[in-house]
C-alpha cells in the first residue's frame, strides 16, 4: 500500500491528503478504503481462523478436553458471525472498492464521504462482537442463525451481538447504495451495461441483494431486541408470538445472504479464467443471465434450511424443487468456465490455480447442496456435520479461495509489485490439502450422524475427527504464509511490469499505468 | 456538468433508501402475513375450537392410550390433569379435567398453550373445549377444575399406539387478553 501512496507523488496534482493515521482515517479515496477494507477483513479471518482453531482442538479428541460446553458454543457461535459478517463480506467490498470504479473507468465511488463512513462502523461492530467473550456471561452462543428462544434468553453478550448486527447492516446497506450508484451513474462513455466486467456485474446483482435483505435482517434482529427487553411477543410462545415465524424471517435474509457472499466471486473467477486461458469469457450473456437468475432465485428458496421445523408436504416440495432449479444457472457458469478454459492457452500462476481450485471445489459443494436439498436426506442430515461439510465447500473452497485468486490477480496492479509466484503456489496447494483434508471426511461424519455444535462425541468419529482437526490446524498456518507473502511483496517484492498478466483485457490493465496511481481516470477513458 | 452528475447520484442514493426503509417495513410485515397464512392454510390451529364437519365412525378396532401433561413457567400455580392417561377410541369423543391451584396470594391471568406428541398429531386432533382457548383468571388460593373436550380422528396412522397431549401455564400481564391463534 506504501508503493500506492509513493507513486502517487509521481502523478502530481490535488493529492494533498494529511499523512500518518488521519490519512487513513478520513481519507475518501476509493482505493486507501478498499485497503482498509481489505486489511480489516484479513484480521477478521485471522480472529475467526483462532476460534476455528480452538473448536477443532476441543474436536481433536472425544471428552472435555479445552473448551467447556458453554465456551464451545460462544466459539461456534461468533466464528459464524465472525466469518460471514467480518471477514467474507467486508473482503469482496474491499474488492469492489479498488476494482468496481477501475473496470468501468470511473473517478472514484459516487458518494466518498459515505464509502469512507461505512468502513469505519466496522471496526465498532468488531469491537462489539468480539468484546462479548469479555461480558459477564459471555458472548452469544445460540449459533450464527440466533434462533429463539435461545437468543431471547441469553445474556448481555446477546445485546451486544444485535447491536453489532445492526451495525454491520447498516454498513452494508450504505456500501451497496454506493456500488449500485457507482455502477449505474458514473461508468465511461461507450461503457454499455453489456460490456461491463462480470465482476461489475455480479456486485452490481450482490448490492440489489443486499438493500433487499439487509433490512429484513436488521427487522428481525429488532424484533429479538424488543422481544428480550421490551416485552413484546413475536418469538414467545406464551405470549402468542412463534419461534418457527424467527426462522422464517430469519432465513428470508438467511438464503440471499449466501449468495450474497459467492456472487462476487463467480465475479473474480469470471475476470481470472479468461486472462489466464488468453481468451475472451465463453457466454458473457448467459453468464449476466445466469447471475441474475441465481439472485432471484435465491430469495424463494429460504425454508430448505427448516425442512424438519414443521411444514406441510407441499411446502417441502415447493422449497425442494426450487432450490434443485438453482442448480440449473449454476451449471451454465460453471460449464461457460470450463469452455472458456478449452483450448486456451492456459499458464498456471497462483490466481489461476485458485481460479480453477475454486471451480473443482465449489463444484463439490454445490453437489453436495443439492443433496441437502432432497427432503428426505435433509431430514437425515440436517444438523450434521455433512451440513457443515457442505457450506465449508461453497464458503471456504468457493468465496476465501476467489479471494485468493483475486487478491493475487489483483496486487500487482495495486502496488506495483509482483508477489513471490513460488510461495503463491505453495499457499495454493497447501492450501488444497489441508481443506480438503479438514472437511471432506466432515461429510462421512455426518452421513454417520455426527452432530454439529457439540463439543464431545461418541468414540466411533474420533479418527475422522483426529484426521479433520489436524487438517484445521494445517490449513489455519498456511494462511499465515498467505499474509508472509502479501507483506513481502507489498514491501520488497520485485517491480511488476505494466502488463504482468498477458490475456488481462479489463480497463484498469489497459488504460492505467502499473500501479495504478492515486487518483485514476479523472478524464474518462472513451470505451470503444 | 458536475453538480448535475452529483444531482442525479443523490436522487439515485434516495430512490434506494427508501428502497431501504419498504424492505424494513416489510420484515415486520411478514409478521402478521406470516399469522394470516397459517390461519388459512390452518397450520398451527393450536387455541381455537374445532367444529366436526362430517361423520366420524368410531373405529372400536383401535385403542390408543392418551398420556396428559400439565407444566407451568414463571407462574405460582400448580397444575395438574386429573388423570394421567386415557386409553380410548379413535373417533370417540373423550372428556377429562384439569385442575389449577393459585398458591400466591395474588390475582393471577394465565394461559395454557399445548403441545402435542407426535407432533403432528395436531391434523388429527379435534379440540371441541379447551381451557387454553380463554385466559384463566385465578384469586389468591383459589383452586379451579377444567374440561378438555377432544376426539382423535380414525386418520391418525396405524402404527401411532401412545400420544402425549401436554399444556403449559404462561402468565399473562395484567389487562391483556387472550391469546388466539
Amino acid at each position: 500500500m506504501a508503493a500506492v501512496h509513493g507513486d502517487a507523488h509521481g502523478h502530481g496534482h490535488d493529492d494533498h491528503h494529511p499523512s500518518g493515521i488521519m490519512r487513513w482515517v478520513t481519507t475518501t479515496n476509493h482505493k486507501d478504503i478498499g485497503t482498509m477494507y481489505l486489511w480489516f477483513s484479513f484480521a477478521m479471518f485471522l480472529v475467526g481462523g483462532t476460534l476455528a482453531m480452538g473448536i477443532r482442538a476441543e474436536l481433536y479428541q472425544p471428552g472435555i478436553q479445552i473448551l467447556e460446553p458453554e465456551l464451545f458454543n460462544q466459539f461456534t457461535t461468533l466464528h459464524g458471525l465472525i466469518m460471514v459478517f467480518g471477514a467474507i463480506m467486508p473482503a469482496f467490498v474491499g474488492f469492489a472498492n479498488w476494482q468496481v470504479p477501475m473496470m468501468i473507468g470511473a473517478p472514484d465511488m459516487a458518494f466518498a464521504r459515505m464509502n469512507n463512513w461505512s468502513f469505519w462502523l466496522l471496526p465498532v461492530a468488531a469491537t462489539l462482537l468480539v468484546g462479548s467473550f469479555f461480558v459477564p456471561g459471555g458472548a452469544a452462543a445460540g449459533g450464527w442463525t440466533f434462533y429463539p428462544p435461545l437468543s431471547t434468553q441469553g445474556g448481555l453478550g446477546v445485546d451486544l451481538m444485535i447491536f453489532s448486527v445492526h451495525i454491520l447492516g447498516a454498513s452494508s446497506i450504505m456500501g451497496s447504495i454506493n456500488i449500485i450508484t457507482t455502477i449505474l451513474n458514473m461508468r465511461a462513455p461507450g461503457m454499455t451495461m453489456m460490456k461491463m466486467p462480470l465482476f461489475v456485474w455480479t456486485w452490481l446483482i450482490t448490492a440489489y441483494l443486499l438493500v433487499l435483505v439487509m433490512p429484513v435482517l436488521a427487522g428481525v434482529v429488532t424484533m429479538l431486541l424488543t422481544d428480550r427487553h421490551f416485552g413484546t411477543s413475536f418469538f414467545n410462545a406464551a405470549g402468542g408470538g412463534d419461534p418457527v415465524m424467527f426462522q422464517h424471517i430469519f432465513w428470508f435474509f438467511g438464503h440471499p445472504e449466501v449468495y450474497i457472499m459467492i456472487l462476487p466471486s463467480f465475479g473474480i473467477v469470471s475476470e481470472v479464467i479468461p486472462t489466464f486461458s488468453r481468451k475472451p469469457l465463453f457466454g458473457y450473456s448467459s453468464m449476466v443471465y445466469a447471475t441474475a437468475s441465481i439472485a432471484i432465485l435465491s430469495c424463494v428458496v429460504w425454508a430448505h434450511h427448516m425442512f424438519t421445523a414443521g411444514m406441510p408436504t407441499v411446502g417441502q416440495l415447493f422449497f425442494m424443487y426450487a432450490t434443485m432449479l438453482i442448480a440449473v444457472p449454476t451449471g451454465v457458469k460453471v460449464f461457460n468456465w470450463t469452455a472458456t478454459m478449452w483450448r486456451g492457452s492456459m499458464t498456471f500462476e497462483t490466481p489461476m490455480l485458485f481460479a480453477i481450485g475454486f471451480i473443482f471445489l465449489f463444484v463439490i459443494g454445490g453437489f453436495s447442496g443439492v443433496i441437502c436439498a432432497i427432503v428426505p436426506i435433509d431430514i437425515q442430515v440436517q444438523d450434521t456435520y455433512y451440513v457443515i461439510a457442505h457450506f465449508h465447500y461453497v464458503l471456504v473452497s468457493g468465496s476465501l479461495f476467489a479471494l485468493f485468486a483475486g487478491a493475487y490477480y489483483w496486487i500487482p496492479k495495486w502496488t506495483g509489485r509482483m508477489y513471490n509466484e513460488t510461495l503463491g503456489k505453495w499457499h495454493f496447494w497447501l492450501s488444497m490439502f489441508f481443506f480438503n483434508l479438514t472437511f471432506f471426511v466432515q461429510h462421512f461424519l455426518g452421513l454417520a450422524g455426527m452432530p454439529r455444535r457439540i463439543p464431545d462425541y461418541n468414540l466411533q468419529f474420533a479418527d475422522f475427527n483426529m484426521i479433520s482437526s489436524l487438517g484445521a490446524f494445517g490449513f489455519g498456518l498456511t494462511q499465515l504464509l498467505f499474509l508472509y507473502i502479501m507483506i513481502n511483496c507489498i514491501r520488497s517484492g520485485e517491480k511488476a511490469p505494466q502488463m504482468p498478466w498477458d490475456g488481462a483485457t479489463t480497463l484498469e490493465w489497459t488504460h492505467l499505468p502499473t500501479p495504478a496511481p492515486y487518483h485514476s481516470f479523472e478524464n474518462p477513458p472513451i470505451v470503444k | 456538468m458536475v453538480d448535475n452528475k452529483l444531482e442525479v447520484n443523490i436522487v439515485m442514493m434516495k430512490k434506494l433508501l427508501v428502497f431501504t426503509l419498504i424492505m424494513f417495513v416489510f420484515g415486520y410485515a411478514l409478521v402478521p402475513f406470516y399469522e394470516k397464512f397459517c390461519e388459512i392454510t390452518g397450520i398451527n390451529n393450536l387455541l381455537q375450537p374445532d367444529v366436526l364437519t362430517k361423520e366420524i365412525r368410531v373405529d372400536e378396532e383401535r385403542w390408543i392410550t392418551v398420556e396428559f401433561d400439565a407444566n407451568t413457567r414463571g407462574l405460582p400455580w400448580q397444575f395438574r390433569p386429573l388423570q394421567s392417561s386415557v386409553r380410548i377410541h379413535p373417533g370417540q369423543p373423550v372428556n377429562v379435567m384439569y385442575e389449577i391451584t393459585n398458591d400466591s396470594e395474588r390475582e393471577i391471568n394465565g394461559q395454557a398453550i399445548p403441545s402435542y406428541s407426535p407432533r403432528f398429531l395436531e391434523k388429527h386432533l379435534k379440540k371441541f373445549e379447551c381451557f387454553c382457548f380463554t385466559k384463566q383468571v385465578l384469586k389468591p388460593n383459589e383452586t379451579r377444575q377444567m374440561p378438555v373436550q377432544f376426539m382423535i380422528e380414525p386418520s391418525l396412522p396405524v402404527d401411532i399406539q401412545t400420544v402425549t397431549i401436554s399444556y403449559t401455564f404462561f402468565e399473562l400481564p395484567a389487562g391483556v387478553s387472550a391469546v388466539k391463534k
